[in-house]
């Protein structure tokens, strides 16, 4: 990240009340320290538009989520011949009826994803259609693994992870990408860059502080990890009690700010909620990871589906309002992804197995709007399963191209042509 | 030549080789535990350990729970529901609904009183081998609550995975788990039929419980697998095989033809090389090192478990053993290296520093925020350990959880509880106290940051320590207490 208030140059001039730290420390400690003296506005560059400024959230859907009953292809008789139980119905035919997508000829959305319907109206979003990869793995790990790392072996560190090792060469932030939840995806760890992770902003700190002022300041003067020592575990661990004690402040203060939007509730909608907040405090963070589990749906698909869906649909749009009321919605891009698609015929359980192909989505007004690439044939099957028409890491290397400013080549590991799925 | 796992030279199983062994083997224990296993010498420590049946197991069966929350509706009450179907009679359909939401509620309250009453027997156990092996054997045949929905299923299935925690890998716990109700519901073997296969519980039997991902098997394989277990399901609370459902035609498996059924189905898997490579590499994880990349020397000794393994006709103890008696177990390179689990960081904390376990449930949902909620694995692939456990935020929580065992802080509030302190410190460090010619404050530090942390902290946090408490007044158990939040705060405690 090349914000002049954090070039390396500028910090050794304006660092000297951090001498004694610069010779052991990691050079995101001495960065963070120095933030806090900062007046926050200033971690930010003051040119609208400039890459620095830019955020992307990308929100996975886990469990697989079945594409072909959230955009729905209802002018395929195929749809309806595969799935006897779960097919929903043309737009206008009863309530359950698939919601019809203006100036798009036989495809709508499921009728709980009416969230997405406002934001394609608004032209802030996107579905693009039949992304996959070749020789698709249903497995949950395995696909999350490839999307992940953006690697058909899932044998790498984190497309992610590799943004930042790559963008802030020797520079890893504390606080640059933030994960809600337990556990930090693979997508976000890179050789060098660490996530921070939490669920519950209020409890992100440690409390032995309160048993006396001693004991916490005696707590924060904890050793910086010798940045040369081997990748061990304890070195791992040095880094990692450094950095919550680095991000807890920021993150709890933007956890306190009231949001300006109503929010639907539900998991999704409370993380959503969380990261408006954080991108509203002026954070430098640059990624945002959220996740909603559930839609592994083999069995008696279709209420929880629906509840997913409604969820989805109206989290991101209350996302979008609150991003607008604040003036921010221009900086943030969001993504939503699922590991893969689900089998085009249906289950005799109601459900759906594990499948290939489904769209994405994009919301923000950097997005061309509306339904973009190629639906994957009906009839023309893989073994049952949808051919996909585009790869992922074309989805990925527009977003890394045309909205983060970076180099997909490299931190794709092969060229990519982007997606033409961003406005220029 | 000595093979990669030789045993350790009696000579060198001494105090600190005592307490690796209970850490890993177990769950702590004080330094009066550990000089007692010590004094056995390894063999018969490791086996005093490994043959739990010797030691009385004083902890309930679970059979105080009940059985008939979420039983099946009976046929007439069915029946009757049918007929409100047909008739649209919604206050009975209504009825119906509101019988069922109540049950699962009472369910789901009864799932939070097991959960409890199993990280009680994790911390009271006499038995922690036994414990810490049907940990790991929940952890590898994952099964989550939120998908079983019947919290009696789950407790069967603690039961299964406890009673043989020791025994045969394939004879007892892959051909069990085949006929477990909370396995079959989980990966929707009841919904596996001749008419509509339902792939789930082949592909993990193979990918996750067996032989690992891609080792040795195809996707037809999968297919094939599934059509050879369709059938198997459960009636109520056990095991039922529906004939009509079972596909008898031929199935190609491996290369090889038959009628296979599920537990042909079985039999084949072991026949794979790659049998003896999966599972021993996963208990090795748990047990000796996390670190996902296998170097050679790591290879060398789970290829010789493996050999164990399959000349022992898969029998657990006796590669364990092998394991726990090996010079490569107490290895430098192994000591406090392991990333402690959440149950593991809780569950040691209690029994080594003797604090009171406070609140159970309180327990259960930090050991849930920290990521390891009992009997809710987060996939099917269980818990993936070693640095996933570790984030800035559940290394909070763990940290804070240590300073609520010690001092009844509540970490989910901001005020002092009334269960406040009701611990003293002062036990383990009585034996320092007044002798002649000594700096007692240096010597209480020392020792503890020993105790905790297996050796004094070399990066400046000792001296940070020794220069809080001599600020205090006195070394009284209030500082005590803050001296053992700073240290269990380290880094280091994470470790085991």
């Amino acid at each position: 990240m090349m914000d002049t208030a954090w070039t390396r140059r500028n910090f050794l001039k304006r660092g000297t009340t951090l001498a004694s730290l610069a010779s052991t420390a990691p050079l995101f400690i001495q960065e963070a320290s120095q933030a806090m003296s900062l007046p926050s506005h200033s971690l930010l560059t003051s040119l609208a538009g400039v890459p620095q400024e830019r955020v992307l959230v990308v929100v996975q859907l886990g469990g697989g989520n079945d594409g072909l009953n959230t955009v729905v292809p209802y002018g395929e008789a195929e749809y309806y011949r595969k799935r006897p139980q779960l097919a929903i119905a043309s737009p206008g035919k009863g309530s359950d009826a698939a919601i019809a997508i203006p100036g798009v000829d036989g495809l709508g959305l499921h009728p709980a994803f009416s969230g997405m319907r406002e934001l394609l109206d608004e032209g802030v979003g996107t579905i693009v259609q039949g992304i996959g990869y070749p020789n698709p793995n249903r497995s949950h790990f395995s696909s999350m693994d490839i999307w992940h790392t953006a690697d058909t072996s899932g044998r790498d560190n984190g497309w992610i992870g590799r943004y930042f090792d790559n963008t802030c060469p020797g520079t890893p932030k504390a606080g640059a990408a933030i994960a809600l939840g337990n556990t930090a995806p693979l997508a976000m760890q890179g050789d060098r860059s660490l996530p921070v992770s939490f669920e519950m902003p209020e409890l992100y700190r440690w409390m032995g502080g309160d048993l006396g002022g001693d004991v916490e300041s005696t707590w924060r003067s904890m050793a910086a990890p010798d940045p040369s020592a081997p990748d061990t575990n304890l070195t791992f661990l040095k880094r990692t009690a450094m950095d919550a004690m680095v991000s807890s402040d920021q993150v709890r203060r933007a956890a306190a700010l009231t949001p300006l939007a109503t929010w639907p509730g539900g998991d999704l909608s409370d993380q959503l909620k969380m990261v408006a907040g954080m991108i509203r405090a002026d954070m430098p963070t640059r990624v945002y990871y959220v996740t909603l589990g559930g839609f592994d749906t083999h069995a008696n698909q279709e209420g929880s589906h629906q509840r997913l869906l409604r969820q989805v649909g109206n989290s991101l749009l209350a996302f979008n309002k609150e991003l607008k009321a604040q003036g921010n919605d221009g900086r943030v891009l969001t993504m939503v992804f699922s590991e893969f698609g689900r089998r085009v015929g249906e289950n005799a359980s109601g459900g759906t197995d594990h499948g290939t192909a489904a769209p994405m989505y994009l919301v923000g007004p950097m997005v061309k709007p509306g339904v973009l690439g190629t639906h994957p044939s009906m009839t023309n099957l893989d073994d049952g399963d949808l051919k996909f028409t585009a790869d992922f890491r074309q989805v990925y290397a527009a977003v890394l191209k045309n909205w983060m400013g970076a180099d997909p080549d490299a931190i794709l590991r092969k060229r990519w042509t982007p997606a033409p799925v961003l406005r220029a | 030549m000595p093979h990669a796992l030789s045993p350790l030279p009696k000579n060198r199983f001494g105090y600190s080789e005592a307490e690796h062994l209970l850490a890993r083997a177990g769950f702590g224990g004080t330094p009066e535990q550990i000089l007692t296993l010590a004094d056995m010498g390894c063999e018969d420590a490791v086996d005093s350990l490994l043959e739990w049946e010797r030691v009385p197991d004083p902890g309930t069966d679970g059979s105080q729970f009940r059985s008939d929350i979420m039983t099946p509706l009976t046929r007439s009450q069915r029946e009757k529901r049918q007929r409100a179907r047909r008739s649209g009679d919604e206050a009975v359909l209504e009825e119906f609904r509101e019988a069922r939401q109540a049950r699962q509620r009472e369910d789901r309250r009864q799932m939070r009183d097991i959960q409890s009453w199993w990280l009680e027997r994790l911390i009271e156990t006499p038995r922690p081998l036994q414990e810490k092996l049907t940990l790991f054997w929940h952890g590898h045949f994952a099964t989550g609550y939120r998908a079983v929905e019947d919290s009696w299923h789950m407790m069967l299935q603690n039961n299964f995975l406890r009673q043989n925690a020791g025994g045969n890998f394939r004879d007892d716990l892959v051909h069990g788990i085949i006929r477990d109700p909370a396995m079959i519901k989980y990966l929707n073997n009841n919904q596996n039929t001749r008419k509509a296969p339902n792939e789930n519980l082949a592909r993990e039997l193979m990918e996750l419980f067996t032989l690992g991902e891609g080792a040795g098997y195809t996707e037809d394989d999968i297919k094939e697998g599934a059509r050879a277990l369709t059938g198997m399901t459960y009636r109520d609370d056990t095991f039922a095989f529906n004939q009509r459902n079972h596909d008898s035609s031929g199935k190609r498996l491996f290369g090889r033809s038959g009628q296979f059924d599920g537990d042909d189905f079985v039999e084949l898997i072991f026949q794979r090389p790659a049998i003896s490579w999966f599972v021993p590499w996963k208990i090795h994880r748990f047990f000796v090192n996390d670190a996902i990349d296998v170097d050679s020397d790591t290879k060398r000794a789970v290829s010789r478990m493996g050999r164990t393994f399959r000349s022992r006709s898969w029998e657990v103890r006796p590669m364990l053993r092998e394991l726990l008696c090996s010079s490569w177990f107490y290895d430098d390179r192994h000591r406090r290296t392991l990333i402690k689990s959440p149950v593991q960081l809780t569950v040691q904390a209690i029994r080594s520093l003797g604090t009171p376990a406070r609140n159970i449930n309180r327990l259960n949902q930090a050991c849930g925020v920290m990521g390891q909620e009992l009997f809710q694995p987060p996939s099917v692939k269980g818990w993936e350990a070693g640095r996933k456990w570790i984030n800035t935020s559940t290394l909070f929580v763990r940290e804070n959880t240590l300073v609520y065992l010690m001092t009844g802080r509540d970490p989910a509030s901001r005020a002092w509880e009334a269960s406040r302190g009701g611990w003293s410190a002062e036990p383990l460090v009585a034996h320092l106290r007044g002798l002649a010619d000594r700096d007692e404050v240096v010597d209480v530090v020392t020792y503890l940051s020993r105790l905790l942390l297996g050796s004094p902290p070399t990066d400046g946090s000792l001296e940070r320590w020794i220069a809080f408490a001599r600020n205090r007044d006195s070394l009284d158990n209030e500082t005590l207490t803050h001296l053992l939040s700073l240290m269990t705060a380290a880094p280091e405690y994470q470790l085991c």
